[in-house]
């Protein structure tokens, strides 16, 4: 097997009595697509806010790309290639949407600290920014206020900038969240095109979507991974169809 | 490149906005040129309208620096007024050591400004929401005391500065021509922080705080240290507001700590939050305002007063209505009215004066 | 030795008293999320309802009994026609709206009760010393002021922790959706709750009364300190706020009472004089830059 891209050792984190994520350990591989399931509670949220630095563990380590990240804040880990989307979408409401992807550009170049040319004016952040919108499929709402996309939109732009950083690792929390059917189709499609390009660690509950993406699945319960392997290795596992499918007929 | 045309390009450059912008900063700037014009008029006294305005240049230089961190940083600043202090001690006490030239007054008053914005920058942004409210005005009580204590600079009575600064003889600082000099370099200065204020916000700088304003973890997660970007805001508004303190103290020709209390940063507030928060020239709408209802109000209740008095005397009889002063005597509680308006303003006209123009602007 | 334990006296006095300021704003603060600049103020209504209620009535105590009700009208009266609405708004238009809130309480009065300043004379039992031991005297009127905020401070304690309208008020402060669901009628306890906080700012005020002169802008300053105690404390937490009181009562009252002696060993009398009660003030202001930069939360804060 390959070096993991992202490793997780014996990753802890409690909320009073509450152990949200218990001794967890999880490897991503280079160009997979590795989905995490689970049931409400079981702790995926907290993991990602793990990874991506927005929470501190209590014990354990996070190692990306050979480097140990633990205590990494959260700026520096993008820069190092570990880029994150929200589940509830948080975009930049007040700026347009070429705005927003212009800024996941901007932070991808280096430091901000220039303080005279007009940003908006700037054809080394507006055209990548306008090639990240194409992506995703957002071009003709380059000028829609974020807050003005209807929520679909929303969910796409907020994979444009996580994608702006170039990320070797992206981590998508939920990004189907709240999404009607035709937008899930459209988002799947995006994600599949991204398939193979960008490694990635997907949380979804939309279960149709996580079989057809992933190249491997892990299911969290509770904290801990009670299972981890390939679609049919999941579908088939006994534990697993107990714990979480059991009553979802996948 | 599909659809890069911004929308900007699609409307008309000359907006009832950017007129009005034009207007009042043409007639700020000229003032000095027509206010004998008014006088001879017998509207207003040249020298009462240039010291007024003057004041109303340095205060809105001061709300555009605060305007930076508040408008476009989100950063609610309690202690803003701690730097017209530091600016205005630095001279103070430059001059009453004998260090008049304004070429060593004033970079260090911005100096020590900035360096005391860096170090209380430092410790309060860590903290968030009304916490940091709290911090930074701990910090400028913190300030305020330091100079009431200050016993060889006149502790709380303040101490008064015998010459302006002295700027190798280029301004003149005594005689008749010093109100007209200084009025014409405060307005420079407030053009200049104007410029720099627009160009910093829409720099690479700028778009950083104003995302961070607007959601300040989704641009940690985009790779932006955040924390650094609004460091560096605050101590470029605490240099700015310093700089304002320094004019200040030229203007009043007197220090005190009373330019530190913690009311003088809720002054600022008022200012920027009235004039528009996060645009540019809100601040200088939001200083006007507020400084001429300050000094006109009182009068412009005294003649509502009057009428009311006619008005009620006409309808009711002499006696009843009682005597004209006793109505005119009701102007001097005029603080009553402002504080309705500012209430007024919260609750309905949020967006501040310039925003009201862009809606004039719009219908 | 005798100096030391009249002080320390002294500083439970007024930490006591900025108790009661305190634990008005942080209960406004905690449960309603609403920053008031006004409270200052509805201390200062306190000490001229009081202070007007003494001269009808010739006696202080029926003046201050009067003045706990009138306090309690103007809060709810206040909290009704501006407060309510500020809610749902941001800190920021709450500094905005009490600070101009503010403005109009000290012309208001100005107005009412003209600019000069008031004294409220103490009746004769209050007004002389009282012996806690053969040769410990202390001000009898200050000693009361002890015992009635160490009452309401009780009294405080048992209504948020044991009754059923402080079970209220706590689940208000952590989450207002389901205090709405519980069938509570979320509006009435708000105004209840502004209600009793004009009570306690009014109660310090008037009892602050006789010990300090009644001006116009009484409140301003102390309300400052009464921000700086409920932030030290941790917003929403009584029990934050009076231990941080005790701490600001004792540093304020300590730090005037010895400071200039220490300072004269190294500065002229006059420079001393000056310096001792900025410097105490300072380390107010400096405890509470410290304690936020350890707990950003303060000491028993849970909220940011």
């Amino acid at each position: 097997m390959a070096e993991a891209l992202l490793q997780i050792d014996s990753l802890v984190k409690r909320f009073g009595g509450l152990v949200a994520t218990d001794s967890l350990s999880l490897d991503v591989q280079p160009g997979e697509v590795h989905a995490l399931i689970g049931p409400n509670g079981a702790g995926k949220t907290t993991l990602i806010a793990q990874l991506s630095g927005f929470l501190k563990p209590d014990s354990g380590r996070v190692i990306f790309d050979r480097q140990d990240i633990t205590g990494l804040p959260a700026a520096a880990r993008v820069r190092l290639g570990l880029a994150r989307s929200f589940q509830i979408t948080s975009v930049l409401r007040d700026f347009s949407a070429l705005d927003n992807v212009a800024l996941a550009e901007q932070a991808r170049q280096g430091h901000s600290f220039r303080f005279w040319r007009p940003a908006r004016r700037d054809p080394a952040l507006r055209n990548p920014g306008m090639l990240a919108l194409e992506e995703v499929g957002l071009a003709d709402r380059a000028d829609t206020p974020a807050a003005s996309l209807s929520h679909g939109e929303q969910r796409q732009l907020e994979v444009a900038m996580a994608l702006g950083s170039d990320p070797r690792l992206l981590l998508l929390d939920e990004p189907m969240a709240g999404m009607g059917p035709e937008e899930s189709v459209s988002m799947v499609a995006l994600l599949r095109r991204l398939r193979g390009k960008r490694t990635m660690l997907l949380i979804e509950h939309d279960m149709d979507a996580v079989f057809a993406l992933a190249d491997r699945i892990t299911v969290l319960v509770y904290g801990r991974a009670i299972a981890t392997g390939t679609p049919a290795e999941i579908r088939a596992n006994r534990e697993v169809r107990t714990a979480y499918l059991g009553d979802t007929e996948v | 490149m599909p659809a890069v045309t911004s929308l900007g390009l699609l409307r008309p450059i000359m907006t009832w906005r950017v007129a009005v912008a034009i207007v009042v900063l043409a007639l700020l700037g000229l003032l000095p040129w027509y206010a004998p014009w008014l006088e001879t008029a017998g509207i207003i006294n040249q020298r009462f309208a240039l010291t007024v305005m003057t004041r109303v240049l340095i205060l809105a230089i001061a709300a555009c620096s605060l305007n930076l961190i508040l408008g476009y940083g989100g950063m609610v600043s309690f202690g803003h007024a701690v730097y017209i202090g530091l600016g205005g001690y630095t001279v103070g006490i430059l001059a009453h050591h004998g260090l008049g030239s304004g070429f060593v007054q004033f970079p260090l008053a911005i100096l020590l400004s900035a360096l005391f914005a860096l170090a209380i920058g430092a410790l309060s942004l860590r903290t968030r929401g009304v916490y940091f409210i709290m911090i930074t005005l701990a910090f400028a009580q913190l300030l305020y005391f330091v100079g009431v204590g200050l016993e060889p600079y006149g502790a709380d009575d303040g101490l008064t500065i015998n010459r302006r600064s002295d700027f190798a003889g280029l301004i003149p600082d005594r005689g008749p021509d010093k109100f007209v000099a200084f009025y014409v370099l405060s307005f420079a200065v407030l053009v200049l922080v104007l410029g720099l204020v627009h160009r910093l916000v829409n720099s690479r700088f700028g778009m950083v705080l104003r995302g961070a304003r607007s959601n300040d973890l989704r641009m940690q997660a985009l790779g932006f240290p955040t924390f650094r970007y609004r460091l560096a805001a605050f101590v470029i508004a605490g240099a700015i507001c310093g700089l304002a303190g320094a004019l200040l103290a030229n203007h009043t020709e007197f220090i005190s700590p009373a330019m530190m209390h913690w009311t003088r940063s809720g002054d600022l507030i008022v200012m920027v939050v009235l004039g528009g928060m996060g645009s540019v020239l809100g601040p200088v709408y939001g200083a006007l305002a507020f400084l001429l209802l300050e000094e006109f109000l009182p009068g412009l209740l005294r003649l509502v007063l009057g009428w009311l008095h006619d008005g009620t005397a006409a309808v009711i009889g002499r006696g009843p209505a009682g005597a004209l002063d006793d109505w005119l005597r009701l102007a001097e509680y005029w603080q009553i009215a402002l504080g309705a308006i500012l209430i007024a303003v919260v609750l309905h006209a949020r967006g501040g004066i310039d925003s009201l123009l862009g809606r004039a602007g719009r219908g | 030795m005798t100096l030391l334990i009249e002080q320390t006296l002294n500083g439970v006095q007024l930490g006591l008293l900025m108790f009661l300021l305190a634990a008005g704003l942080t209960l406004v603060f905690g449960i309603m999320d609403l920053v008031n600049l006004a409270h200052g103020s509805l201390y200062m209504f306190g000490a001229y309802f009081c202070a007007t209620f003494t001269g009808w009535t010739d006696s202080f105590v029926l003046g201050a009994l009067l003045a706990l009700p009138a306090s309690l009208l103007l809060g709810v009266f206040v909290e009704i026609l501006v407060v309510r609405r500020l809610y749902r708004r941001d800190h920021l238009d709450h500094v905005l709206a009490t600070f101009g809130l503010l403005l109009i309480a000290n012309d208001l009065v100005r107005l009412v009760w003209g600019p000069d300043g008031r004294r409220i004379p103490l009746p004769a039992w209050l007004n002389q010393p009282i012996f806690l031991t053969p040769d410990l005297p202390y001000p009898t009127y200050r000693f009361a002021v002890i015992l009635v905020g160490a009452a309401v401070a009780l009294f405080l304690y048992w209504l948020v922790a044991r009754t059923r309208t402080g079970m209220w008020i706590r689940a208000g402060a952590s989450n207002r959706t389901m205090i709405g669901a519980l069938g509570v009628n979320i509006e009435a306890l708000f105004t209840l709750v502004f209600g009793i906080g004009a009570v306690l700012a009014g109660l310090a005020g008037l009892m602050a009364a006789p010990i300090v002169t009644v001006s116009i802008g009484m409140g301003d300053n102390i309300l400052i300190l009464a921000f700086v105690i409920i932030v030290i404390g941790g917003i929403g937490s009584i029990k934050g706020a009076f231990i941080a009181a005790m701490i600001v009562g004792m540093i304020d009252t300590l730090g005037r009472a010895m400071l200039p002696d220490l300072l004269k060993s190294f500065l002229s009398v006059a420079a001393a004089n000056t310096a001792a009660p900025a410097l105490s003030s300072m380390m107010i202001y400096l405890l509470m830059a410290g304690v936020l930069v350890w707990r950003p939360t303060g000491l028993f804060g849970a909220r940011g």
